[in-house]
């Protein structure tokens, strides 16, 4: 990525931060630094996708502000990584999508689905809306199933490969050359580092993103998003391979896989986003980037919409009321594939590549150390 | 409780009155409080900036019997106690000293109670590895835990609170008189009174009672509210003076960095791989005379020593990547003339001073890791260690300057961290802790992290003896 205010400021900062280093035991941005004594870009920006916001480096620092050098590192870093989605999003004339508004233009693609679905059905078909369903398929009669499966998979597709693209692009600018697939060691510690959330604890007590005092809530509330997303897609999954494999045909009973992977995870999409949305509005305003309020809020709301609209699709779909829940969870979760490439989705998927890189660095870097 | 009384409020009465802010206050307060005493802390400095040096400091150093999961090897009260011996040549009370160090086997798992957290020794400090704890992200994260503590328990803390007078009986204390941030008067009254309140190092008009305008171009480190304004206090009501109110502990650093709390990032360890000269463009010490942490205290003394407290360090290329990264970016020149008059100086002496050093250097295996055997030959003042001829471009240049971190002058104490008179009889109330007392066991010299172990022990100390007093 090009120079910018903000690499600028972020090189400041390291320069400072690599001189004191009293916070090398709080993450793996530190002992990443450490091992650098000049911060390309690239450098940058692999930085600050390590960085998992947690804010104790804000609250420990003994230069933060009001001090004069005004070092203020989970700021700086939390504007370069959107920064840095930007510079690397594929096809890169998207990527200004980032800057606040992607979200929303994202949701506005899926209100349009909605709406374009919505009045060609009201004009074949009106009855089939409003009516009550109790037989199995009865969501194609909505929406045919080879139509629903063909435009929600090219796009979940295309959201694939526009990520990938991506995070190959940040993947080259951290000047890293060989391919993670060539070290399983350290994708294997990148995993369990994601799914432990590791960093996300401000060295063990949890993060200060409020006051100094570090709090367990914020990993707990990422935690429940997470898995709850995952488990999601599980639903879906398992109901792709009940559909192709055995022909069941959705929707399915309660006990079911599906419904059971949907009504958990959905559960913990509905917790996990709430709760995240409230830590973030109580964040500390001086450690806060506000210009990045709307990449984050859009995505925690697209998140919880998709859950709630998916459970009461589930509770009321033997009531008339599922044709036009269908298509709004249907519109919504459209808004969420669009959004994965150009929202803050792949913040996860910036970081994972980050801490995949921090690992390949670490093992070769021990390898290398002389002997004490 | 507030009542008028010679026109200042009259506001509380508690149990401990804790002058000061930093660790030795809360160890202090701390203590105090899980005794069941009502105790208030009366810090000078705003929110943003209390804790005094301490938000400065990385560790403390600390006995063990057996290594833990930061501190990777045990660490006897005796091989501390001969560390400190040869510190301090023998400058301290050795009753006191022998005690402190003891007493400090106990902080590991008391400052893991009240919620601090350690992390191993940071890069570049494996020589500390098994002698001193670091505090995980740095001594403000260790305040920060201490006053959230504290808090908890009730402790009042009242910012921006500066100590104008104390309320002496013949050693006896009664009240303080503070001034608070609007500039009005109160009057805070205690059973009993623990001072805590730091040095004087922040206090250049003091300083120059024994520097003169020497002072003036000292850099503060730490906090610039060490005014030593209690220390007086308490001098001046008869209490006993303890350490040589000339010694103050100086370090080199960058000639940039700010007149106050620049605190770490503004040292700078490339002493021993160049050379330093005076603003004459002269040598006048040998560079290479031990490993830099053990040599980097005498060289605040050594610059404030010359003309207008200014040195300057030059090192070439080969230098690079052997020392801590500094915060500000050297000049940079391919010639020494370049170097010299970006820095000040007269580029044909530099150029002669340079050239005889490199004449002087002979032949040797550099080694950064042991006392290596390159050094100079007939040069007064020799290089005696990891001398290396200058001749490799680019040529870097950093200034220096005097940085004060503390003040040993203090007031003197017992083993109940109890303050005494001049005439040697211990106070009734009156308690002190940190650097305000750490002359009764640091009197010379310096011994990384020594400077906290010395305030938590006597804070907890000073905490528990207060609390008694108070209740009888």
């Amino acid at each position: 990525m090009l120079e910018t205010e903000t690499t600028k400021e972020a090189e400041r900062l390291m320069t400072i931060c690599n001189a004191c280093r009293y916070c090398e035991g709080i993450c793996a941005v530190f002992p990443a630094m450490e091992i650098r004594s000049n911060f390309a870009t690239g450098d940058l920006s692999y930085l600050a996708n390590l960085c998992h916001n947690c804010g104790a480096c804000f609250h420990d620092c003994q230069y933060a502000p009001p001090h004069e050098f005004g070092v203020n590192v989970p700021k700086t870093f939390a504007k370069l990584r959107r920064e840095s989605y930007e510079a690397y999003t594929w096809p890169a004339f998207l990527g200004p999508l980032f800057r606040s508004n992607g979200v929303a233009v994202c949701l506005l693609s899926g209100l349009g689905f909605v709406l374009i679905l919505g009045i060609t059905l009201l004009m074949n078909e009106p009855a089939a809306l409003f009516q009550a369903h109790t037989d199995a398929g009865s969501f194609y009669a909505i929406m045919p199933h080879n139509v629903m499966a063909t435009l929600f998979g090219s796009v979940f597709l295309f959201a694939i490969f526009a990520i990938i693209m991506g995070v190959r692009n940040f993947w080259r600018a951290t000047g890293e050359n060989e391919t993670p697939l060539a070290d399983p060691p350290s994708l294997t510690q990148a995993l369990h580092d994601t799914f432990t959330l590791k960093y996300l604890d401000g060295g063990g007590g949890g993060c200060s993103t409020g006051t100094d005092q570090p709090s367990p809530w914020r990993k707990r509330f990422h935690h429940a998003t997470f898995y709850g997303f995952l488990l999601c897609f599980a639903a879906t999954t398992t109901g792709t391979i009940y559909h192709y494999v055995f022909d069941w045909v959705a929707p399915y009973g309660y006990f079911s896989l599906p419904n059971i992977f949907g009504t958990v995870g959905g559960i913990g999409l509905l917790v996990g986003p709430a709760g995240l949305w409230w830590i973030k509005r109580k964040m500390n305003e001086e450690m806060a980037e506000l210009s990045n309020r709307g990449m984050d809020m859009g995505f925690l709301a697209l998140l919880f919409l998709t859950s709630l609209t998916g459970l009461l699709l589930m509770i009321l779909r033997e009531t008339p009321a599922m044709g036009t829940l269908l298509i709004i969870h249907l519109g919504v979760v459209m808004g969420l594939f669009l959004a994965f490439p150009y929202g803050k989705f792949v913040h996860g998927i910036y970081r994972f590549a980050a801490l995949i890189r921090y690992a390949m660095e670490r093992r070769r870097d021990l390898k290398h150390a002389p002997a004490e | 409780m507030t009542a008028k009384k010679n026109g200042k409020v009259q506001q509380g009465h508690y149990d401990v009155v804790i002058l000061g802010g930093g660790n030795a206050a809360l160890c202090a307060a701390i203590t105090a409080a899980r005794l069941g005493s009502s105790v208030i802390i009366l810090e000078a400095a705003p929110k943003d900036w209390r804790g005094g040096n301490s938000r400065h400091t990385r560790n403390l150093r600390l006995a063990h019997d057996e290594s833990n999961e930061v501190l990777t090897a045990p660490y006897t009260v005796e091989e501390f106690y001969s560390d400190l011996m040869r510190v301090t040549d023998g400058e301290t009370d050795e009753d006191l000293a022998r005690f402190t160090l003891e007493q400090s086997s106990e902080l590991w798992d008391w400052l893991l109670e009240q919620g601090v957290r350690f992390q191993p020794s940071l890069g570049g400090t494996l020589q500390l590895s098994h002698t001193n704890a670091f505090f995980l992200g740095g001594g403000k994260a260790l305040m920060n835990a201490m006053y959230r503590t504290a808090e908890a328990m009730g402790v009042e803390v009242r910012y921006d609170t500066e100590v104008v007078d104390l309320g002496f009986d013949d050693g006896h204390f009664t009240q303080a008189t503070v001034r608070l941030a609007d500039g009005s008067q109160e009057i805070i009254a205690g059973q009993s009174l623990v001072a805590a309140a730091g040095g004087f190092e922040a206090n250049i008009e003091w300083l120059r009672e024994y520097w003169g305008d020497a002072a003036d171009n000292f850099i503060v480190r730490g906090t610039p509210y060490n005014r030593g304004g209690v220390l007086r206090l308490m001098l001046d009501n008869g209490m006993m003076a303890v350490g040589d109110p000339k010694q103050c502990h100086a370090v080199a650093l960058d000639a940039r960095a700010p007149k106050f709390d620049g605190g770490i990032v503004t040292r700078l360890d490339c002493v021993s791989l160049g050379i330093v000269v005076n603003a004459d463009g002269d040598r006048f010490y040998d560079e290479g005379e031990d490993f830099w942490p053990k040599r980097y205290a005498i060289w605040g003394r050594l610059i404030a020593h010359q003309p207008d407290q200014i040195a300057h360090v030059i090192i070439d290329e080969k230098a690079q990547g052997l020392f801590m990264p500094s915060v500000f970016k050297p000049v940079t020149s391919d010639t020494i003339a370049g170097i010299a008059t970006q820095l000040d100086l007269d580029p044909a002496k530099l150029e002669d001073t340079v050239a005889t050093y490199n004449a002087a250097v002979v032949p040797g295996t550099f080694d950064t890791q042991r006392l290596d055997d390159c050094r100079t030959e007939q040069l007064d003042p020799p290089k005696t260690h990891w001398a290396r001829r200058i001749d490799t471009p680019p040529f870097y240049g950093y200034s220096l300057r005097p940085g004060i971190t503390f003040t040993y002058l203090g007031v003197r104490v017992n083993r109940n961290a109890q303050v005494l008179m001049a005439d040697g009889r211990p106070t009734s109330n009156v308690f002190a802790a940190g650097e305000i007392m750490a002359g009764n066991v640091l009197g010379k010299g310096y011994l990384a992290g020594i400077g906290m172990t010395i305030g938590a022990v006597f804070g907890r100390i000073a905490g528990r003896e207060a609390a008694r007093r108070a209740r009888n």
